[in-house]
């Protein structure tokens, strides 16, 4: 097979294993939004506040050990003991369905029956709240993460596509754990939804608000939950993410890979998530494999948006997303 | 009463206020933002020097220094912010610490006259002193460290790059691509093939260049990194198992931040350097009793002697070396920015001066020059060991080949002055 073929070939399954990570970020929008009809603007900066706080508390670190030294004139910093990831994960995810009931109780709570754009302003403001409250907690320094997740090249698909072709393909380790995890994770929320009383109660309000609240469903906890959840695949992303750059500002820009995801696949639809993360995917690499050279490289940011406004001329609610009908 | 009490209030306050004014440093510091992890050992190491000349030294020359912090972030628009606010407070100098910022700020303050240093960033071309008569460029430029990171590679191949291939990947900027067109000069002069990988802002996906590297096996790539960039790209030539003695990153591109998140992975990476490594030398000494262990430093000092914080001591030394000469040669200690530019303009850091700071063997001496607003234009290769978390200097400074690059700055800073009706001094 001619190496451009074989270059091609491995570009592809690189495409796929970057989408799964862009679908990891991109689903964390499609919960709130499917419950609520919240473009959560703050998406990004909760995968950056999880990961801080994942770090911070694995490694003993004091929260807001700058505010409490400058204030009481101590030196504090570290507790002095190491929490194990696991129960670093555990600790973290209770931090983050906290920060639901607080986003819940202090914002939103205040802002039913507001214009959609009035829900994206708040979350605008959040954004920027949690990025000062990071930076406050847990300091700016960049932070190592590692919670035992694997990187490098897979071995056994180097050797096998060897063999196959005379030529090894890459494929990174954690790419590889993204993958399943993402599946599992897809495949959980999936269950939720269709098979728990809170999952139904979740797509009641989902399909009708007012409908839902006239059979007694509590929309307080509905949307406590749902933000619960997407701190949680926040956390996820941050963890992949994060395993890949250190933990730092820049995590919270990962949203900027979501949005195109989120315009493909449609803003309600977890498959859509899902599939819109692997379009996208595929598509900037090829792109930028077959055309990238031809114009000096650097494709992949404003390809990604040209592919998804491909499709949303064609069909603007998105892959997967539900069809928009108004009745006059 | 009332009017008395506040009368000698002011009077009180006008009499304090020059003791802690009269040398007044603005510095432009990013310690939020994205990139915060570079920023804040700079601001640090720069800060803690200075208070360390307050605390031993009673300032310069009788005069305390009053650093004034100012946060840009990294952004430009904050930066020109902060120049406009700081100003008017007698600023003898700016530091920008960013391209975009030195960028804005070069007409502003030569109409100002204040003096602009940009530490091995910022407008290469400044270096023409005939032309930019405000603006200094020390020690080192980027198109230096573009000949200097290929004269390395040549060493290594043992003499030649004949038929040899090396890659630039690069922040896909107007920092990012300084390099290149020194770097294409450099590969017709030698006969290397130079393949370009560009990476978009911010840098966080990088498995397309990553995979060309991999496709196309060159023998030495370089990195014109900056921010996440960097601990992206190493980790990923870790993952596609590049020779990381071969990946050479720019001196923005090689501090603790960028290889301690890979972990043993980016054992072995390789940067450019103009300063030395750790904290062997007397004055970090000096630094860690009577400035941080007297809880007097402006961080936590967690970064005393990572490479960013010696950054920022080189250049409050170098800085402090410029203060003194301007007071000597105007013969008064509190000093104008004219005087500070005009010492600039015939600034002499010997070796011998540097071991007397305690600063010996730390960074190469400097001699500047009306017609040269950099020296000593000299860059080093320092290497990371992932074992001991440390940086050591692996070769002595090297020279840039300055028949490439002295053309390229004539023509570009020709250019400069044409643009903007600027008559070139003759600096005879």
């Amino acid at each position: 097979m001619p190496d451009q073929v074989l270059f091609a070939m491995e570009v592809t399954l690189n495409g796929l294993m970057a989408g799964v990570l862009y679908s990891l970020v991109a689903l964390g929008f499609v919960l709130i939004f499917k419950a609520s009809g919240i473009f959560n603007y703050a998406q990004g900066v909760m995968a950056l506040f999880a990961a801080a706080t994942l770090v911070g508390i694995m490694d003993g670190q004091v929260p807001f050990s700058h505010l409490i030294n400058a204030i009481f004139g101590t030196d504090l910093h570290h507790f002095g003991w190491h929490v194990p990831a696991l129960l670093a994960i555990v600790l973290t995810v209770g931090v983050m369905i906290v920060l639901a009931w607080l986003v819940q109780k202090l914002v939103m709570r205040h802002l039913v029956n507001q214009e959609p754009i009035i829900l994206f302003m708040a979350t605008i403001g959040l954004a920027y709240f949690l990025e000062g409250l990071s930076d406050l907690m847990w300091g700016s320094s960049i932070k190592t993460l590692d919670v035992g997740l694997p990187q490098g090249i897979n071995d056994t698909i180097d050797r096998v596509t060897f063999d196959a072709f005379g030529y090894g393909f890459f494929i990174d380790n954690l790419d590889i754990v993204a993958a399943i995890i993402a599946a599992l994770l897809v495949i959980a929320l999936m269950a939720f939804n269709q098979y728990t009383k809170e999952g139904r109660a979740l797509r009641a309000v989902a399909d009708d608000h007012q409908a839902a609240l006239s059979v007694g469903i509590s929309l307080n906890f509905i949307w406590v939950l749902v933000w619960s959840l997407a701190g949680f695949v926040a956390l996820v992303a941050g963890m992949m993410w994060g395993a890949k750059s250190g933990v730092q500002f820049s995590l919270s820009l990962i949203a900027l890979k979501a949005l195109p995801v989120l315009m493909l696949g449609g803003f309600t639809s977890i498959p859509g998530a899902i599939v819109g993360g692997l379009i996208i995917g595929v598509g900037e690499k090829l792109f930028e494999f077959l055309i990238g050279p031809m114009v000096g490289g650097a494709t992949e940011n404003w390809f990604a948006y040209v592919l998804a406004l491909l499709f949303l001329v064609f069909r603007p609610q998105g892959l997967f997303g539900e069809k928009i009908i108004e009745r006059v | 009463m009332k009017l008395k009490l506040l009368a000698a209030t002011a009077a009180a306050l006008m009499a304090a206020a020059p003791a802690f004014a009269d040398l007044t440093i603005p510095a432009l510091n990013y310690r939020t933002g994205p990139y915060a992890p570079s920023g804040i050992p700079y601001a640090d190491g720069f800060s803690d020097y200075m208070t360390l000349l307050n605390e031993r030294d009673g300032g310069i020359g009788g005069e305390m220094v009053n650093v004034v912090e100012c946060e840009t972030a990294y952004n430009t628009e904050k930066g020109v912010e902060c120049y406009e606010q700081t100003k008017g407070d007698n600023a003898l100098l700016y530091i920008p610490q960013s391209t975009g910022i030195t960028y804005q700020l070069i007409p502003k303050a030569s109409a100002d006259g204040i003096p602009i240093w940009s530490l091995a960033y910022g407008r290469t071309s400044a270096v023409n002193g005939k032309v930019f008569e405000w603006v200094f460029n020390l020690p080192v430029t980027y198109w230096d460290g573009a000949s200097v990171a290929v004269k390395y590679a040549m060493e290594q191949e043992g003499g030649s790059l004949e038929g040899k291939k090396i890659a630039l990947v690069y922040h896909n900027s107007a920092y990012g691509k300084e390099p290149i067109r020194t770097l294409e000069k450099l590969s017709e002069k030698h006969g290397f093939e130079l393949v370009l990988l560009a990476v978009d802002h911010p840098g966080q996906e990088q498995k397309s260049q990553w995979l060309q590297v991999r496709q196309q096996r060159p023998d030495y790539v370089f990195m014109w990194g900056w921010g996440v960039m960097n601990q992206v790209a190493i980790q990923e030539a870790a993952n596609v198992r590049f020779p990381m003695d071969k990946f050479i990153g720019i001196w923005w591109s090689g501090s603790e931040a960028d290889v301690l998140p890979v972990g043993d992975g980016a054992n072995g990476y390789k940067s450019l350097t103009f300063h030395g490594a750790g904290t062997d030398f007397p004055v970090f000494g000096e630094i860690k009793s009577t400035v941080i262990d007297a809880g007097k430093a402006a961080g936590d000092g967690t970064k005393w002697g990572e490479v960013g914080y010696n950054k920022g001591v080189y250049t409050a030394a170098v800085l402090a070396e410029a203060i003194r000469a301007a007071q000597e040669a105007s013969g008064k200690s509190n000093i104008s920015p004219a005087d500070l530019r005009d010492a600039l303009e015939s600034l002499e850091v010997t070796e011998a001066r540097f071991e007397e700071i305690g600063l010996g063997g730390f960074a190469p001496a400097i001699s500047l020059s009306c017609a040269s607003h950099s020296s000593p234009r000299l860059a080093a290769i320092q290497q990371w060991n992932a074992a001991d978390k440390t940086w050591s200097v692996l070769t002595d400074y090297m020279e840039p080949d300055f028949e490439i690059v002295d053309p390229l700055i004539e023509e570009d800073s020709m250019a400069y002055a044409s643009e903007n009706g600027i008559e070139p001094r003759s600096c005879e």
